[in-house]
């Protein structure tokens, strides 16, 4: 029996919603590893759910994103470095007080009937991979969480990981998504940044306060002008700072640095911020402000339109088409469990195209304000008619992160 | 294309006016000529002709990206725009493979878009599916723009004249003006239209160019004759067309420069082109000097030695090179060969008929009395057929031909447009020149076109045979060729088709393609003369294609001795 629900209305799934107790059964006959439950995906043999969006005895946590990380279960396992994240989220005390586990990548250990380890996934820092290897049968899922397969030189890299089971995340699950190397899209971005510098203009820089909004740092050539960020933006960049990742120096986002660097500061915003009371009360030394945003989905035109951007830069923490089925591909997977994103899609590609078993899980990962990419931002109220696309009536919130 | 795929980024993302003018000017500025006069006209909203359908464009991305149907269906949904979606679907060129220079936007309509118009679904496809491996997604999304005819970046044809209005320093009615109608997408017109303030020229956008003179020595714009049209290449048809012989006035028709000899309060000397060739001709202004001030001379400036015009080439190596002032002599003399008078005493003389003028211009060379500046003779022959057996005499003479003026015509602007022959327009001109040669050769390679009309492989060189007889010794190629009348569109395609199917070399990165010797043409050109740096050791002067001979084969084109033979002694 194959569970594809449908997923266009995701909301419909989750809490008190329909769910499908099994994804699917093995040619052996073996129950599933991994089962979708209320509280999100969970491992029986195991005792533990993965990313639960409910309170739970225990959440093996693949990132730090809210959309994967929800405050208020017991007990936390993510990776080391994921868990320094974590704790800048949920604050030190939590950490300290021994909520959190933090692995490192590799370490295999037993968990009632399962042997559990984490491995990275490439999409911000300490983000993992899990694998689930079952202590009799052998039988082995990895779930993906979020991930991407270039390397950002920030983030563990990407490994595949051999399993039977693969549960990949579908974000970009479309071939419109292919990304340019980040090289060639940092040289779009500081020659922007150095275009509107040199007119004195300010720029700001929409993106996502935890990944992104370091990525993009590690991108930018301070040379250029001082880097500001909007105040969302700073746990998670000393997060990245306390697990050993050198960043450029940055300062703090007010009116007061802004008319200080003439116009030639670069101020990174979570994107819910960009159009705020905070930013219109920036001065403008230029006259005007230029403004542009970091994101997967700025790779379609009407995505960038609808919020009227000065520039749309196509940068994702997500796996893109190539990357996706690179992965899938790598796994050596006999089933494919699809979820995250462009579900059904993924799901009849793989299965028509490619000949390969698959099938949809639904999460509930979207429309909780995740903070995350894997949302497409939603449109400026003033242009909201525009974007009549699916994508954009979802409704996402992007709120930044706490 | 990339300079024009980021200039629509900036009008794209931008919703302000001023900055799109900005956007619009800074480009207008920098891009090359030719890629300028096709965004031009796209933003003019100019029509051009689909060159394929968004089915059909659909189907060979999926084919190329081995995605099925419904997938695309499925980005296209998401995305919203197809055009964006295909952009975005089908495969980048190997990052490996070195990208080749992208192609300029002149090249894509000239070399993709307009060939795909005529060619069939599998050229179509083809051209399509090769220039989609060239160019980066950006610029495929703004090509699939050009493609679907619905072409939208908010630019309105008043913004882009505006911003061409700024560029060339002329008030936007006058841009506006030389930018009604079907004006020529080509790079000469765009490169007028860009210096139109800065040109001293009166004249209209197309024969304007820089000058850098004061208004004051500024020509007027120049008359222009009609080729006489073929039907009426006769004695009794000249006479049931034109009228009687004696309301005509002829003149020889001069193989030199045209130019006005302005004389105010200096002297100067301009091309038609709207160029300023007084360092190049300094003995003519000298000559000038003697006018009276307020003259302007209508004319051609001519190698001329020993009472007759030498070749055209003479004069050419003279325009080359600027002369330095008060030189005791010229290796190449030349004159001024007046034939019209527009201004005297100060005064615009345009409106007056020729015959006045004529009357005129003969009475103030004559006083002149300067040998540079002599009047162009006006032939006697009292019936259009005494006219049709002196224009015989044209070759001997090294002349071009007859021109027929009528004695009550006004000096006009530009060309005047009429059907076939309408005697009864005024200021009507005709040049009536001699048949040119013609000479059957053999294709034997082939280059890209750049230009309008350049598409395809339309640049030929043709070949004639060595030996003593036709088919003998070896294929010399002595010409080169790209148009001619019998040259059509789908004579282009063909013989296209043909390069590509029987290419038995290349050379270089000039991408010249070496072809079987199979198609043989009928040249037709000008004149002949000895020259060292061509391998056949002849140098023929406007080569162009007057038919594609497909009764012949290679082996009876012409020899290289018939062509010899011509060369005038
Ligand atoms: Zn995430
Ligand atoms: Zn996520």
């Amino acid at each position: 029996m194959i569970c594809a629900l449908a997923v266009r209305g995701y909301g419909v799934v989750g809490r008190g919603g329909p769910y499908c107790p099994n994804m699917g059964v093995a040619a052996t006959g073996r129950p599933d590893l991994v089962i979708t439950t209320p509280a999100g995906l969970y491992c029986p043999a195991g005792g533990f759910h993965i990313d639960p969006w409910a309170k739970v005895e225990m959440a093996v946590t693949t990132h730090a994103h809210t959309d994967h990380a929800r405050p208020g279960s017991t007990r936390y396992l993510t990776s080391q470095t994921g868990k320094i994240v974590l704790a800048s989220r949920f604050g030190p005390q939590f950490a300290q007080a021994g909520h959190i586990d933090g692995w490192a990548y590799g370490r295999r250990e037993r968990v009632g009937d399962v042997y559990v380890s984490l491995h990275p996934a490439g999409h911000v820092l300490g983000s993992a991979q899990v694998r689930i290897e079952h202590a009799a049968t052998g039988e082995t899922w990895v779930i993906s969480g979020d991930y991407k397969t270039e390397d950002d030189g920030i983030s563990e890299a990407f490994v595949p990981v051999r399993c039977h089971v693969f549960v990949t995340e579908s974000t970009f699950g479309l071939p419109i998504y292919r990304w340019k190397p980040q090289g060639q899209v940092f040289a779009e971005i500081n020659a922007w940044w150095r275009s509107n510098a040199a007119s004195g203009r300010l720029s700001m820089i929409a993106c996502y306060a935890l990944g992104k909004a370091q990525r993009l740092l590690s991108g930018l050539d301070a040379s250029i002008g001082p880097i500001v960020l909007h105040g969302a933006l700073r746990s998670c960049t000393e997060a990245y700072r306390a697990a050993g990742v050198s960043l450029p120096a940055t300062g703090h986002a007010t009116q007061e640095t802004a008319r200080a660097s003439g116009g030639r500061a670069i101020i990174l915003a979570p994107p819910s911020a960009v159009r705020s009371a905070w930013a219109y009360k920036l001065p403008r030394p230029g006259g005007e402000m230029e403004l542009a945003m970091a994101s997967g989905w700025m790779s379609v035109r009407g995505t960038r339109r609808r919020r009227a951007l000065d520039k749309g830069f196509a940068l994702s923490d997500h796996a893109d088409w190539p990357g996706l089925l690179g992965a899938i591909e790598a796994t050596g997977a006999e089933r494919i469990g699809v979820t995250h994103g462009a579900v059904e899609t993924l799901v009849r590609y793989l299965r028509e195209c490619k000949g390969r078993e698959a099938f949809g899980i639904a999460t509930q990962f979207v429309g909780e304000g995740g903070g995350d990419e894997a949302e497409q931002p939603a449109d400026d109220a003033t242009n909201a008619s525009e974007g009549a696309g699916e994508g954009a009536s979802q409704g996402a919130s992007e709120g930044a992160n706490a | 294309m990339k300079a024009f795929a980021d200039v629509f980024d900036r009008l794209d993302a931008s919703t302000s006016t001023d900055a799109k003018h900005a956007a619009l000017v800074a480009y207008f500025r920098e891009v090359e000529a030719a890629d300028g006069a096709w965004a031009l006209a796209v933003f003019c909203g100019r029509s051009i002709k689909r060159a394929a359908s968004s089915t059909q464009m659909k189907r060979w991305a999926a084919e190329v990206s081995g995605l099925p149907a419904w997938l695309i269906d499925e980005c296209h949904g998401q995305v919203g725009d197809l055009g964006e979606t295909l952009s975005l679907i089908v495969p980048d060129a190997a990052a490996d493979a070195g990208r080749q220079e992208t192609p300029g936007l002149a090249a894509i309509f000239s070399e993709f878009l307009t060939p795909m118009t005529r060619a069939d679904e599998a050229g179509k496809r083809a051209m399509l599916v090769g220039l989609w491996a060239r160019l980066d997604q950006r610029e495929r999304f703004v090509l699939h723009k050009l493609i679907s005819t619905t072409f939208r970046v908010g630019v309105s044809r008043g913004l882009a004249v505006r911003a061409m209005a700024t560029v060339s320093g002329v008030d936007q009615a006058r841009m506006d003006h030389a930018l009604s109608g079907q004006w020529p997408i080509t790079s000469e017109y765009f490169q007028s239209l860009r210096i139109l303030g800065k040109a001293g020229v009166r004249g209209d956008a197309g024969e304007a160019a820089a000058g850098g003179e004061p208004p004051s020595l500024q020509p007027y714009p120049f008359f222009l004759a009609q080729q006489l049209p073929d039907e009426v290449d006769r004695p009794d048809l000249l006479e049931e067309q034109l009228g009687p012989r004696s309301r005509w006035q002829v003149e020889w028709k001069w193989d030199g420069l045209r130019g006005q000899i302005v004389r105010r309060d200096r002297a100067a000397v301009w091309s038609r082109g709207g160029e300023l060739l007084s360092r190049q001709f300094p003995e003519l202004i000298d000559a000038a000097e003697g006018l009276p001030t307020g003259t302007v001379l209508d004319g051609e400036v001519l190698a001329f030695e020993g009472g007759r015009p030498l070749d055209f080439s003479h004069l050419q190596t003279r325009i080359a090179r600027v002369q330095p002032t008060g030189l005791l002599f010229v290796d190449v003399p030349v004159v001024f060969m007046a034939y019209d008078l527009l201004e005297i005493e100060g005064r615009d003389v345009r409106g007056e008929a020729l015959s006045t003028r004529r009357a005129m211009l003969e009475g103030l060379v004559a006083g002149l009395g300067h040998p540079l500046v002599r009047t162009s003779e006006v032939l006697g022959a009292s019936s259009w057929a005494e006219v049709e057996a002196a224009r015989g005499t044209s070759r001997a003479r090294g002349v071009e031909g007859v021109m027929l003026k009528r004695v009550d015509s006004e000096y006009g602007a530009g060309r005047v447009k009429l059907g076939p022959v309408d005697a009864k327009a005024l200021g009507a001109w005709w040049k009536w020149k001699i048949d040119p040669f013609v000479i059957d050769c053999v294709l034997v390679s082939a280059q890209r076109g750049s230009g309008r009309r350049a598409s395809l492989y339309t640049d030929y060189t043709f070949a004639l045979w060595s030996g003593p007889q036709r088919g003998e010794g070896e294929l010399v190629p002595f010409a080169k060729a790209y148009h001619g009348k019998g040259m059509t569109d789908e004579v282009f395609v063909k013989i296209d088709q043909f390069i590509r199917g029987h290419t038995i070399g290349r050379i270089g990165g000039a991408g010249i393609r070496l072809v079987e010797p199979r198609l043989v043409f009928e040249l037709a050109f000008e004149g002949v003369q000895a020259s060292a740096r061509h391998r056949s050791g002849l140098a023929v002067r406007f080569p162009r294609v007057n038919r594609w001979r497909t009764d012949k084969h290679a082996s009876e084109a012409d020899t290289l001795g018939t062509l010899r033979a011509l060369v005038r002694s």
